[in-house]
């Protein structure tokens, strides 16, 4: 009896197994596959258009003719504007977080919170935010500032996750050898727990970069559409994300360009999230080591 | 280690507690970001739910905000149709991908094939939809036209959606505990049968949180929808029929619309943040007692 189940039994479970191996290495395949495929296209229909002359010349003819310059120009100082004012609000609220009060008190429950739903609000609501009030109600109109201060918005809650990751990682006997010889948790902070955390705010860093690069719907209704060369951060300037739905868009026989601008763009992307897995599993074999 | 010619130790002993206030400015003004947002889309949709009852928006005959009809439902369907299909392929896929990952591949397969997942999370929404309006549309239009149609949408929205769900997943299998499997492989069961018996009851509560989560980046992404979905206001009625989501919407009329019709867009935006809002505290909710 015992047998005839084992003997009965055996093969179709060896089939079944091998089956579902097959139907897992066929997703996987295909997952694969369109990854690729996404890739070769891009670089098929942009890579002949890709020169020097294209990134830095000014757009003409609606973007039909000439470069991105102008583009690229605006998508910097939008980027810039972010981090500046995202980069000390998130890490100061990281090593509030991660240093100094516990997790469970209201504030921190009420931070932690509210970054969380922040970080899954959609773009277009982050859009439409932006535009009622840094554009309307702070009178900033259609501007690199107001799109900036829009984006800074949007990465707040992945800089202070990441950046409170690293604080987290950092071995509590650090603090308490600190602790002991007398150091105040504010030079523990700066010259003990930041140095070691330092890879891991460097990825959160790349991490957030490479999303604002990324953002377009946002900046529909903040940063504006023109692609003029900006003057000042109060011109509106065109960021390179929107360019490309633009040209796509809005502008027959704009594809040859849209496919080298979207070329820029994603190999940018890649650049900048390879380093940072790099800094990521770099600072993770050095936590290791350390231990 | 690095001899600091000045004192290491911040002398003053009441720098730590001003540098406390100073993290906590930092924190709250963090915080009330999702205040302002919340308060600045209630402030602009005021107008609109003061003189438009809610009915309205899903009793109008039809969505023409000139002329003072505002039905969202045709919207609303499309949204979810959109999302629904998008999970629906996305699912498998992605708990595949988690799987191969977590127990059919070799370490060093499994690696590249995470950095693969991850490069293409960070692929931008407009270059997903350009790619889609200049590779899928066409393809789709030779077989049913027009093309730009509701399978154009799901199609992109699942490639937006499967990193986050293969991620997710992975970590929730990563965190089953050692011991689960090694006693699964005592007991002699197949590698099918563990992670089928085993694994995925274990994994549960994660998962579910990772489709949570993909599920509302599906309801909240606009420009790859808007770019491949044809945009024409109505209930679908088959996969190659155009729709328009809300968030398209939002992105197509926002440039010229005036006082009702503003307000209305910024109630459909207010819609769309309560729904990602209530998907991500269950998210949250099923995570933390996940890990606990």
């Amino acid at each position: 009896m015992y047998k005839q189940i084992g003997v009965t039994g055996k093969p179709n479970h060896l089939l079944r197994d091998q089956m579902i191996r097959l139907l897992i290495y066929l997703m996987v395949l295909c997952v694969s596959g369109v990854f690729l495929w996404i890739l070769l296209d891009l670089i098929h229909g942009g890579g002949a258009l890709l020169s020097w002359d294209f990134l830095t010349d000014v757009p003409r003819d609606a973007g039909r003719a000439g470069g991105i310059g102008s583009i690229l120009i605006s998508t910097l100082l939008v980027l810039l504007i972010a981090l500046l004012v995202a980069l000390p609000v998130g890490w100061a609220t990281a090593m509030l977080l991660a240093e100094f009060i516990p997790a469970m008190s209201l504030l921190g429950r009420w931070v932690r919170y509210s970054l969380q739903v922040l970080a899954g609000v959609p773009s277009i609501v982050f859009g439409l935010f932006g535009y009622a009030f840094f554009s309307i109600y702070l009178g900033m109109g259609f501007s690199i500032l107001s799109g900036g201060l829009t984006l800074a918005c949007m990465l707040l809650p992945i800089l202070v996750s990441t950046a409170e990751a690293g604080l987290r990682a950092v071995p509590e006997s650090y603090r308490l050898s600190a602790a002991a010889l007398g150091m105040s948790r504010t030079a523990t902070l700066f010259h003990l727990l930041l140095p070691v955390a330092a890879p891991a705010w460097a990825a959160g860093l790349l991490l957030g970069i490479g999303r604002a690069a990324a953002e377009t719907a946002a900046l529909m209704f903040t940063s504006g559409y023109v692609d003029r060369m900006p003057e000042s951060l109060l011109d509106s300037g065109r960021v390179l994300a929107l360019h490309i739905f633009d040209l796509s868009m809005n502008v027959p026989g704009g594809d040859a360009p849209a496919y080298a601008s979207a070329l820029v763009l994603i190999i940018l992307l890649l650049v900048i999230n390879l380093i940072a897995m790099q800094l990521i599993h770099f600072w993770q074999r050095r936590k290791l080591n350390t231990e | 280690m690095t001899w600091w010619k000045r004192s290491i130790l911040f002398q003053s002993a009441s720098i730590d507690k001003w540098l406390q206030w100073l993290l906590r400015a930092g924190a709250v003004m963090a915080a009330l970001i999702m205040v302002l947002i919340m308060l600045f889309l209630l402030l602009e949709s005021w107008p609109a739910l003061q003189h438009i009852a809610l009915i309205r928006f899903f009793t109008d005959e039809t969505w023409h905000p000139l002329e003072d009809h505002y039905n969202l439902l045709p919207m609303v369907t499309g949204t979810l149709y959109a999302s629904c299909g998008a999970l629906f392929l996305a699912i498998p896929l992605g708990i595949a991908s988690a799987l191969f990952m977590a127990f059919y591949a070799s370490p060093r397969m499994a690696i590249l094939y995470r950095r693969l997942i991850e490069l293409l999370a960070g692929i931008p929404s407009v270059v997903f939809g350009f790619w889609g309006l200049t590779t899928l549309v066409p393809m789709i239009n030779q077989w049913q036209p027009p093309g730009a149609s509701l399978l154009a949408a799901i199609l992109i929205l699942t490639l937006m959606i499967l990193p986050t769900l293969a991620l997710t997943s992975h970590a929730a299998l990563t965190a089953v505990p050692g011991e689960y499997l090694r006693s699964a492989a005592a007991l002699g069961l197949s590698r099918w049968g563990m992670i089928y018996g085993v694994v995925l009851p274990a994994a549960r509560k994660g998962i579910v949180a990772g489709i949570l989560l993909a599920a509302g980046r599906a309801i909240g992404e606009t420009m790859a929808v808007l770019m491949v979905a044809g945009n024409v206001v109505q209930h679908a009625d088959s996969l190659f029929a155009p729709i328009r989501t809300l968030t398209a919407n939002i992105a197509l009329e926002m440039a010229y619309a005036m006082s009702d019709h503003r307000a209305v867009l910024f109630v459909s935006g207010l819609l769309l943040l309560l729904l990602v809002m209530v998907l991500t505290s269950l998210a949250g909710w099923l995570g933390k007692e996940h890990h606990v």
